[in-house]
Parts: C-alpha cells; sequence; structure tokens
C-alpha cells in the first residue's frame, strides 16, 4: 500500500522568516490598503493586515500569505521563482520602450471650417500657404518617420480640419507606402476629421489604403452644435451623416469618435453616452478638458475643476456599468486602458499615462509650419507661446538632434515618477504615468506639486475608484477584465 | 466500456518467442505485408494478404485452424470483435496475454511511453512502478511506423514520459518522419524542461504539431507540492513550462479539479494569466475514480456540483484573460450555464459511458458524459436538460 505524506510535510520550515519584496502601499479608504508589487499587481489588505505584514509577523495560515507569495510580494523557503517571474514581468511591461516611437501625428493644416471656442489650434483663414504643410516638409517629415526603429508606425493627420488639405494627405499616403514596401513596417493611417467636408471620392481613397476615421461627436444633437459652431449650425448633422457614410464605405470598425467634455457637458453625461450608444459604437472614451490653447484664453478651463469632472465621469462610469449589467456591452476607453494596467501583464502604450514620459519617444509631432513637438498638447502649449517641447525642425535637425534634443530628454527624465517626491512611494505609481507637458502648463515645471495636481487628483481618484469598484463585486471585476486587453 | 487487454489462445507461436505488435488487415492490399507486423484478421470470410501471422475470434477458431495451420494464429476472446483494419495489438505469446495499442476509429490513442515517475499524486490513475520498462519505448517505435499517416491524434503518457531520456527523444523523431501532421500530445509533469538543454533539444526535434500538457495544482508551491507528493516540485514545473515557450513549445496546463485545489483556482488563474500569460491552453479536468484516487476518495472527492462557482470564475476570468480555456471530463448538468461552450468530449470513447439520467436529455451529445468509473462516486445533481 503506497503511504502518502500529509500536507504539513510540504510545508516551508516553522523557523523560516519570509523576506518582504519590494513594494508600494497606499490607503485606498479609511480602513484598507492597496498594495502593488513591481510589475503592477495589486491586492488590498485591511490595515491590520498589512502592518502586521510589514512587521513579519503574518503566519503562513494567514489566507492573505498565500496571496501576498504567489504575487511576489514575499519571499520565502517555499518557492525560490519569485525573483525570476516578477523581472520577467517587469521587463514585460517595459518592453515598449525599446520600439520607440510608433505614433507620428502629422498636422496638415491648421485651418478650419468649425470655430470651437475650445478648439487650441485652428485657424478661421483662406491662405493656404500660410498654415497648410507644404509637400517638401511632408517628405522630410517622412524621412524622420521611418527612421523610427518601431516595428509599427501609425501616421495620423491632424489639424485643423486635414481634410482641407487632402491633396497632402494623398501625397503623404502614396509615399509612405512605397517607402514602406523597402522599410516594411506594420504601416497605418488615421485620419481626426469632423467629417463635415467628407466626400464620397476621400472615402473612396480611404478604402483603397485602408485608413482609419476619427470623428468628433461631443454628444447629442443640442450640446454638439452649441461646442462646434460652424456656418450653417449643423455640425452634428453632417458629423452624424458623415459617420454612417464613412461607416459603409470602410467597414463599421474603421470609424471611431472622441468627445471634448465641456462645462456643459458635465450635467448630461447620460445622454452623451446615450448618443454612443444608438450610433453604436463600442464605448466612449470620457475624456477631461486639456488646459492648452483656447480652452485657458475663453476661461473655459477653469470653468470646472477637477472634482466636478470627476462627478461627471463616476456618473457615466456608473450609467455604463448599468448598461453593462442590462445586456448593453459598453466601455469607457480611460477605464480600459487603465485597466489593462492593473489586470494584466501588458502596457496598453498610452501617451499621457507612461513613465517615462510618452512624449517623443512613443508619440511626436510634425507640424504644418515644419516644427516638431514632443506632442500634441506641446504644439498646444506652444500656440499660447511656451516653447518648451519644441525639439527641431524637419529642414533643419536631423533625427539625432530631435530626438536626442535636451527639450526633449530633460523633461523625460525630470519627470520620471519612479524618481519623482510623492510618485516614487505611490502605490498607484504602476498605473499612472508622467505628463511634463501638463505640468508645465499648470504649474510651471515638468513634475509639479502633486498635492495640487489636477492630474494626480484626478486619476488617483479614478484608480481607487476602479479598484474599490472591483473588491466590492466579482462580476464588475469580469466585466473590468473583457475591457482590458 | 471496451475491454482492451486480454488472454488469447495460439497455435504455431513458441512461448519463448518475443511480444509482437500486430497490424491488423482485413484484405490483400497493396504494398507487401510486413512479415513481423502484419496480421491477417479473421472473420469467417477468406481473402488472405498471406501475412505470417492471422488473428481471429473465438467464434472462428476452428475454421482458422485449419486454413491456416501453416501461419502464427492468435485467437481472440469474442469481446475484442471490434477490432477492425488498421487497428495494432500486442501479443505475448509467454504470457498470452494481447493489449489493444492502436484503434484507428478511436478519438484518441494514448501510449504510455513508462510506468516510472517521480510524483506521486494524490489522484495518479496511472500509479507510478520503479521498474525497467525500456521496452515500452522500443515498441513504440516499432508500431509507430504502422500508423495510417491521416491518424487524427496521438497521445504519449506515463509514468513521465520524459524520465525515459534517449528513446524519449527518438520517439518523438520517428513521430515527426512517420506522422508529420498528426497533433502529438504529450502528458508530462514539465520538471525535466527547467533543464534550457532538454528544452531546447525537444524544440529541435521540428515535429509541427507537438504540444506537452503539463499540471500545475495551485498557485501556492506548498498546495502544489502536496497534491503531487513531490517537494520543490511547483518551482522546476513553472521553470519547465517557462523554459518551452522561451524556445517556442505548445504548453497546455491541465488542473485537476478536486478538494485540495478547488478553493484556489481563482489565484491560479490569476497566476497563470500574469506569470504564464504565454501559454497555449489551460484546461480544468474533472477527477477520474481510478487508480490512486480509489485510496484518496476523502481527501479528493468533492460533488463537481459543490465547486460549479469557483469553477465557473475561473474560466470567465481567463476567457476575460484571452487565454484559451476548456473543461473537460464534466457533465454539462454540473456546470453553470455561462461555461457549457467551454465544455469539451474529452474523455477517450473505450471508457465514455452515460448513466440512466441521461436518457431523454437535450444536451446529451454535447456533453463529454463519464468515465465508466464514475459508478464509485457520483454527482447527485446529474439531471436531464429539457
Amino acid at each position: 500500500m503506497t503511504r502518502f505524506a500529509p500536507a504539513s510535510d510540504f510545508r516551508r520550515p516553522v523557523d523560516d522568516r519570509y523576506q518582504l519584496a519590494y513594494f508600494r502601499f497606499s490607503p485606498l479608504d479609511d480602513e484598507r490598503y492597496v498594495l502593488t508589487n513591481q510589475a503592477g499587481e495589486y491586492l488590498v489588505l485591511p490595515r491590520a493586515v498589512l502592518a502586521s505584514f510589514v512587521k513579519h509577523e503574518l503566519p503562513s495560515t494567514h489566507p492573505a500569505y498565500s496571496r501576498l507569495r504567489s504575487r511576489q510580494f514575499l519571499f520565502d523557503a517555499s518557492s525560490n521563482l519569485g525573483r525570476d517571474l516578477l523581472s520577467l514581468k517587469v521587463r514585460t511591461k517595459a518592453k515598449r520602450l525599446e520600439n520607440f516611437t510608433s505614433l507620428h501625428i502629422m498636422v496638415v493644416s491648421l485651418r478650419c471650417e468649425h470655430s470651437c471656442p475650445y478648439c487650441q489650434v485652428s485657424r478661421q483663414s483662406e491662405d493656404r500657404s500660410a498654415f497648410d504643410m507644404s509637400e517638401e516638409t511632408a517628405e522630410k517629415a517622412l524621412a524622420l518617420i521611418f527612421q523610427s526603429p518601431s516595428p509599427a508606425i501609425k501616421i495620423e493627420f491632424q489639424g485643423g480640419e486635414p481634410l482641407l488639405n487632402f491633396p497632402l494627405i494623398q501625397h503623404v499616403v502614396r509615399r509612405a507606402e512605397q517607402i514602406n514596401q523597402v522599410a516594411g513596417r506594420s504601416l497605418q493611417f488615421v485620419i481626426t476629421t469632423n467629417l463635415a467636408v467628407v466626400t464620397d471620392e476621400i472615402l473612396e481613397f480611404c478604402r483603397q489604403h485602408r485608413i482609419l476615421i476619427s470623428t468628433s461627436l461631443d454628444g447629442p444633437a443640442a450640446l454638439h452644435n452649441a461646442n462646434r459652431p460652424r456656418p450653417g449650425k449643423n455640425s452634428y448633422e453632417l458629423a452624424v451623416a458623415g459617420i454612417h457614410k464613412a461607416r459603409n464605405a470602410l467597414g463599421h470598425e474603421r470609424v471611431s469618435a472622441l468627445m471634448t467634455t465641456t462645462k456643459a457637458s458635465l450635467s448630461q453625461v447620460r445622454t452623451i453616452i446615450d448618443e454612443y450608444v444608438s450610433l453604436d459604437f463600442p464605448g466612449i472614451f470620457l475624456r477631461p478638458l486639456s488646459p492648452y490653447g483656447f480652452a485657458v484664453k475663453t476661461k473655459f478651463y477653469a470653468a470646472y475643476d477637477v472634482d466636478r469632472w470627476l462627478d461627471f465621469y463616476f456618473e457615466g462610469l456608473n450609467y455604463i456599468l448599468d448598461l453593462n449589467r442590462n445586456g448593453v456591452p459598453f466601455k469607457e476607453f480611460y477605464a480600459a486602458t487603465i485597466l489593462t494596467k492593473m489586470l494584466t501583464p501588458f502596457e496598453p502604450g498610452y501617451v499621457d499615462l507612461m513613465s517615462p514620459a510618452g512624449i517623443g519617444i512613443s508619440a511626436v509631432v510634425y507640424n504644418y509650419d515644419a516644427s516638431v513637438y514632443a506632442s500634441d498638447e506641446a504644439r498646444m502649449l506652444a500656440e499660447m507661446g511656451d516653447k518648451t517641447f519644441l525639439l527641431g525642425n524637419v529642414h533643419e535637425n536631423t533625427y539625432a538632434e530631435i530626438f536626442g534634443a535636451d527639450a526633449l530628454l530633460d523633461p523625460i527624465e525630470q519627470s520620471f515618477a519612479g524618481s519623482v517626491p510623492m510618485c516614487s512611494e505611490c502605490a498607484y505609481e504602476p498605473f499612472c504615468g508622467s505628463d511634463p507637458v501638463f505640468h508645465t502648463a499648470t504649474h510651471g515645471d515638468f513634475v509639479g506639486l502633486k498635492t495640487r495636481s489636477g492630474f494626480c487628483n484626478r486619476n488617483m481618484s479614478i484608480f481607487k475608484r476602479l479598484i474599490a469598484l472591483m473588491e466590492s463585486d466579482v462580476a464588475t471585476r469580469e466585466l473590468f477584465l473583457s475591457w482590458a486587453n | 466500456m471496451l475491454r482492451l487487454s486480454g488472454f488469447a489462445a495460439s497455435a504455431n507461436i513458441e512461448e519463448s518467442a518475443p511480444r509482437s505488435a500486430l497490424r491488423l488487415m482485413t484484405s490483400p492490399t497493396c504494398p507487401t505485408p510486413n512479415p513481423d507486423h502484419d496480421a491477417y484478421l479473421f472473420r469467417g470470410n477468406t481473402s488472405d494478404p498471406g501475412c505470417r501471422w492471422v488473428v481471429t475470434f473465438e467464434e472462428h477458431q476452428a475454421v482458422a485452424e485449419k486454413l491456416f495451420s501453416d501461419r502464427r494464429l492468435v485467437v481472440l476472446p469474442d469481446y475484442f470483435s471490434y477490432l477492425g483494419e488498421g487497428d495494432v495489438v500486442r501479443f505475448a505469446p509467454d504470457r498470452k496475454a494481447v493489449r489493444v495499442l492502436f484503434r484507428k476509429e478511436a478519438n484518441a490513442n494514448y501510449f504510455l511511453l513508462t510506468e516510472r515517475c517521480n510524483h506521486l499524486c494524490l489522484m495518479c490513475s496511472q500509479p507510478p512502478k520503479d521498474i525497467d520498462d525500456r521496452w515500452l519505448a522500443k515498441e513504440i517505435l516499432e508500431v509507430l511506423p504502422l500508423l495510417p499517416a491521416t491518424t487524427p491524434f496521438l497521445g504519449i503518457t506515463g509514468g513521465e514520459p520524459t524520465l525515459v531520456g534517449e528513446d524519449f527523444f527518438e520517439i518523438l523523431s520517428c513521430a515527426r518522419d512517420h506522422l508529420p501532421s498528426t497533433p502529438i500530445h504529450i502528458l508530462s509533469n514539465g520538471r525535466t524542461f527547467k533543464d534550457r538543454a532538454f528544452a531546447q533539444r525537444y524544440q529541435a526535434i521540428g515535429h509541427r504539431r507537438l504540444s506537452v500538457g503539463i499540471p500545475i495544482y495551485s498557485a501556492d508551491p506548498e498546495v502544489h507540492d502536496y497534491v503531487v507528493q513531490s517537494k520543490g516540485a511547483f518551482d522546476e514545473t513553472i521553470r519547465g513550462i517557462m523554459n518551452l515557450k522561451a524556445v517556442g513549445a505548445e504548453v497546455e496546463i491541465r488542473v485537476v479539479v478536486h478538494k485540495q485545489t478547488y478553493d484556489g483556482l481563482a489565484d491560479l488563474s490569476d497566476f497563470i494569466f500574469r506569470n504564464l500569460t504565454f501559454v497555449d491552453h489551460v484546461t480544468f479536468m474533472g477527477l477520474e475514480i481510478t487508480g490512486f484516487t480509489r485510496a484518496n476518495m476523502d481527501k479528493l472527492w468533492m460533488d463537481p456540483y459543490d465547486y460549479r462557482n469557483e469553477l465557473r470564475a475561473a474560466v470567465q476570468y481567463l476567457a476575460a484573460a484571452r487565454i484559451n480555456v476548456s473543461v473537460y471530463n464534466h457533465q454539462l448538468c454540473l456546470l453553470d450555464d455561462s461555461i457549457h461552450r467551454f465544455a469539451k468530449r474529452s474523455i477517450s470513447d473505450w471508457k465514455n459511458e452515460y448513466v440512466d439520467e441521461c436518457n431523454g436529455c437535450a444536451k446529451r451529445d454535447g456533453c463529454g458524459g463519464f468515465f465508466s468509473s464514475s459508478n464509485l462516486a457520483r454527482s447527485n445533481h446529474i439531471r436531464a436538460f429539457s
């Protein structure tokens, strides 16, 4: 008869003292703490359990012990895998860095037929020569784009209204495809457009070249048209007609929409979401208003503070959770990005939530006037007169000069969250990022004071809410996992 | 349940003759019969291909002895009459023992490569023996070339197949050459692959459809080591999986759900996704009441109905994480409706049964049914779907 050993024979020696791994902890609420390991895995523990854990007093028999061990918050004699698993996960999270810049934004025209008060950059002008990108500039930009080591290159056409300079888009797309026959990258194009001036011919070109459309939709007609004035007062009608037309031509999945939040939006998050649901979008990105450009000049940004925006955001998030519970699959994309960081081994690579900051090394902007900026927000800051993040000029500078510029490396180095005061010890840091452009605009330096940072307040509140939601309800955690990835 | 082994009568075969693997033929087809391995399966109507071996059943014994008086004759009990063209049986003349090695019509054929193992799992269905059984590997090397190139699946099991060393690689090379398009699935505890060089050599075999199924029973090393009764097993198995994936091999993780493992399924799923994201398949298996399981029923058995919530949560978690996940050996009436789509009909056909409650069940065709051994312990919640 075979004899089997009891479970106790396989436990670590009773005199084995566990070792604390590197981890961080921050309060979640009055009773509970969030702990995160270096790979961004989290556990929520009551304060008393955390205290006994850090004092090396947590017994192996405590239910938290095994979880702390399998998530590498502690190392003990029962396994020697912890460090290897952890390092593999940290490498996976950081893998994106080696690819360098993948998103290349080309501002092909600053001209626009809309006159949105919150718009950061656009111009009402017929003067093509002053505000359109030239073919020569585009050629130089393309040469820089294909010097990026990234195996995936996405070229996004922005404005103004980029379709007002459609011939340049056609030129760039054809040239990029030609270059790519040798370069062999995974190449993708996006046009960011209000769709007001879209034509069948434009869409046919987009179809032939597999170009994605990203449009603006602020909510129902009254809100959208109030936010986005144009001659004819029909921005909404043109956008919706354009969405249907573009979907027919390119395929449903190839058309996405972004909303801008204004003071008028704050009270109607449900109707905004309903608008996206009824137009059959898979989700919505409930965006904060950025502190740049005209938004500041017109006092739009000051018109509401982060707390009011958070009320708006959480009301929207709750509403979206209700929709899902009632069988309508719908995502909030900002939460989805954060949840990917929280719940998966992967790094989503969202420019505003990366550390080191994504400026330049994840996304870069080639402006209409040949200047190169570290991000879309950086060029908006420049429109306000602050050219801190101007990296160079496509006609005057080499790739090495632009991407090795102090104007890029200094802010990336100084704002690295792993070494920034208050970020370096924050348990939420693995989910967060650093935004030197935002803090330059609001605080006057790359780092900012986190206790007064709208960026910190907004993101911390969202992190805590998402974790609290998952802790209170398994179904929500499962739903959130399906949003991640 | 089909009986796969038994005893035969024989004629013109010396007791000292070596055991032989015999491929059954029913008609004189080209090519020329292999004199050592091809046997004519005689069912009463003669279409003799001229094999040196003849296999028949008791009901035809008298005729066969007359017709094939100069041949090596093996007479099987009638319960083997399910055998047919292309099947392979082993005949051991000393004990006159017969074992079916391969059935062409089976949903899955497994070869036992060794009974030796460095685990002693509480629920082992094939209790290990510390014996010299290298002849098993030699036999597999003889049999593989006899199998049809269209064989849809082949499993290699043990014991721990990697313990046989050189023979392990020789068998895989043989499969690569003779069965290049047959998926070959190896059931291993993965520990040998902790040696990167072993994993590299395995991958270098170059069979395009090779995969390994490796069990992990808990995210807690102490629980896993207890279930497999071997200290340090967890670490070596995880390292083995990491090495296999590092060299590009296909890996399935197998989790047997029972009393020692069900409450750790949530943490295990999380551990797999966060640490072993790159695995190709995760399967949750029901307990088979055979081998050591019978001796450890008190430590292992629980009504699967009582862990259905834990199983549902684990499956849905991994599915949401975009990991390919399946449930094996479970009856649909014991699974939460939401995970029916992950349930596979996984029980080998020869030991797959249904019970009285299944009569009239609307989902019977899609249900995996039971192991034959389930009469020893069965859920109290078996019911027909209407």
